[in-house]
């Protein structure tokens, strides 16, 4: 039975994009906590550490996303481990978007001029207190802004969740056009709410950007 | 472990990969020469077009960027059909990826430009040449130097993000995988030898735009 | 007539009024040295004079031709008047000799070979003549600055503007620079010069300006001016720039 694509509908959406939201918290504190360990082990001084690291980005940012999401859904049960699509989602998102975070961080840490460190050494300071007191807090400012832009691409990048049946904005959407027979108008409300959410963002991230400009 | 990781069955239906890897090559190619004119032109009418050019091209790009490509594909492969305008797999494909890429070249290419120092352009205007003679002789050159590690990273981007078509069932490499999938049930080899495959795809892109950078940029 | 006649112009960049009615005329085959602080408004006139900078008020003629005139075609003055920046400006990915051909070939519509010879001409003239085919990142910052000046002159103009161009360069550099401007000046060319090089101005120039707040404050024979400042404004400035 088809029904007509009205209000209640478009509510509907906008209940699923709290899952979107969901989600990209989930995987944003994934790709923060394993983006932090990448980036700090690629300025580390252990020669093995920093190319296994590099390795491990590479290789991440040269494979889709949809791989490591089908490779984690439909291939880990194979071997014995159980995942269910959240599961399985938040993970293949949270190594995805370490491997990028992992870069922004490591940037931001080594744009702090290497006289920041020599400061820091001449003051009898340790690593962890030069890195604590001195190069990350300087670090924060310069890397907000793109990771205001990462948290763009990824709010994007979960609408690949519905390909493993999530349901998500995305997904809802597909399910909508599916219900209702009118995908041109369930697509566009969808796109209309995902820019809702990203475009603040976005504006943000250039605000931010900005600022920091004026201040250097 | 009851599972034993068998790969053998997946060499098996090299065919089939294949011709996925022909698809993927085939769309990634005529997007990015897409993509760039795209880019090219908007980045033109930004720089040098009338307000409201200015303002359509930025409406275009700021859409296209904070909405997802999968969405975008959608919209294309299975809305349009509601205004008569039905697209086969591969063209509504090749559209969808085109407009995504121009969005993000549009921005590239302006930046690339605008990283010419405005200094170049006043020695150039002092010595007496026109604009035109400004941007062939003095712009170009530079701003296509300067462009060309973020396309290039932009353009290995696409041809990863192509893997979403199979969504539409275009057969391209990722659709492939689930080819053999229904063959052989082997999932996790699957998946581990596209994914490789994808990995070689992205080193050589990176490979040959790095070999196109020296060559053009970097020897004399 | 003088070459070029600076008659009232003023100019804002904004709400900010950089030049405050100024007039000066200048003859051919003088050296004229502005000096000021920054901020005084010195670049920016000289930047009026080949149209770089728009002004708002008054008029700015060289050899007759009218340069804030709109219908001035700007493309045909600029071949006569040459202009060296601080920071040379040099087109990085052309190498010496394009540098220096790229106007005459493209502009004037000189054959690659005649210009080519121009170009060998003009770097004998800065000394420079063994850097025809090198890079510009090749090159030291006097070198380059040389280049620049070199540049300019292979148009063959008729009038020559200088923008502070040994500001940018280490201490030892600015003496060769100096020792191409002396050459140039003793040829008979008409200068211009922003510069804080008092020995120079002294040694070089046919007339100082002082130039403070937008306007000319003082102005005469360049020994005289320096030697005995008239106004406070300028003896003050003398003596924070010759310590």
């Amino acid at each position: 039975m088809i029904r007509t694509f009205s209000y209640i509908d478009v509510m509907y959406l906008v209940a699923a994009a709290r899952w979107t939201l969901a989600l990209t918290a989930t995987a944003f504190a994934g790709s923060a906590v394993l983006g932090l360990v990448l980036a700090i082990a690629r300025i580390s001084p252990v020669g093995p550490l920093r190319w296994l690291t590099a390795a491990y980005i590479h290789v991440v940012q040269g494979t889709p996303l949809l791989v490591w999401l089908f490779l984690i859904f439909f291939g880990l049960p194979l071997l014995g481990v159980s995942v269910n699509p959240w599961l399985a989602a938040a993970l293949a998102f949270s190594i995805y978007g370490s491997a990028f975070l992992g870069e922004i961080w490591r940037g931001a840490l080594a744009s702090i001029a290497r006289t920041q460190w020599e400061a820091g050494a001449s003051l009898g300071l340790s690593v962890y207190e030069q890195l604590r007191h001195v190069i990350v807090p300087q670090s924060i400012r310069i890397a907000i802004p793109p990771t205001v832009g990462f948290l763009v691409q990824l709010i994007k990048n979960t609408s690949l969740a519905a390909t493993i049946g999530l349901v998500e904005l995305t997904r809802e959407g597909q399910l909508t056009a599916a219900g209702t027979y009118r995908p041109f108008a369930v697509y566009i409300t969808v796109a209309i709410i995902y820019f809702a959410m990203c475009f603040p963002l976005t504006q943000w991230s250039r605000s931010l950007e900005r600022k920091l400009d004026v201040a250097r | 472990m009851k599972y034993g990781l068998q790969f053998r069955d997946i060499f098996a239906a090299w065919d089939s990969i294949l011709d996925g890897v022909l698809v993927t090559l085939t769309l990634s190619v005529w997007t990015m020469l897409g993509g760039l004119a795209v880019g090219v032109t908007c980045a033109a009418a930004k720089v040098y077009g009338a307000g409201w050019l200015k303002r359509v091209v930025t409406i275009y790009v700021e859409v296209i960027r904070n909405t997802p490509l999968l969405v975008q594909l959608f919209l294309i492969f299975f809305g349009l059909p509601s205004f008569g305008i039905r697209l086969d797999g591969m063209t509504a494909a090749l559209i969808a990826l085109v407009i995504n890429l121009g969005a993000y070249t549009t921005e590239i290419v302006r930046a690339g430009f605008e990283a010419v120092p405005k200094a170049q352009m006043e020695a150039g205007h002092s010595l007496g040449l026109s604009g035109l003679q400004v941007f062939r002789y003095i712009v170009v050159f530079p701003a296509l130097k300067a462009m060309f590690p973020a396309l290039a990273s932009q353009f290995v981007l696409l041809m990863l993000a192509t893997s979403v078509v199979s969504q539409i069932s275009v057969e391209d490499l990722f659709h492939a995988a689930s080819i053999v999938q229904s063959r052989t049930f082997r999932d996790f080899e699957v998946y581990t030898v596209i994914g490789v495959l994808y990995l070689a795809l992205a080193f050589a892109f990176r490979g040959l735009f790095a070999g196109i950078y020296y060559w053009a940029f970097v020897r004399r | 007539m003088s070459l070029v006649e600076i008659a009232g112009i003023s100019k804002s960049y904004g709400a900010v009024q950089v030049l405050k009615n100024v007039s000066l005329d200048i003859a051919k085959g003088e050296v004229v040295a502005v000096i000021g602080r920054s901020g005084s408004g010195k670049s920016t006139m000289l930047r009026c004079i080949n149209g770089l900078e728009p002004i708002q008020a008054g008029s700015i003629s060289v050899d007759g031709v009218r340069v804030n005139d709109p219908k001035t075609n700007l493309r045909k003055l600029r071949q006569e008047v040459g202009i060296v920046f601080q920071s040379f400006n040099l087109f990085p990915h052309l190498s010496v000799c394009d540098n220096i051909t790229l106007a005459p070939r493209v502009v004037k519509k000189q054959a690659p070979e005649a210009a080519r010879e121009v170009a060998r001409e003009v770097l004998r003239r800065v000394g420079l003549e063994d850097k025809l085919d090198a890079l510009p990142s090749q090159l030291s910052g006097g070198q380059q600055q040389r280049v620049a000046i070199a540049r300019s002159l292979a148009m063959k103009p008729k009038l020559m503007l200088f923008d502070e161009v040994t500001s940018a360069l280490d201490p030892e550099l600015t003496g060769e620079v100096l020792k191409v401007l002396e050459s140039v000046a003793q040829e008979g060319m008409t200068m211009v010069l922003v510069t804080h090089e008092m020995g120079f101005a002294r040694r070089f120039g046919s007339r100082v300006v002082f130039m403070h707040e937008g306007r000319i404050h003082e102005e005469g024979q360049a020994a005289a001016v320096l030697a005995e400042p008239k106004t406070p404004e300028l003896q003050t400035f003398l003596s924070a720039v010759l310590h």
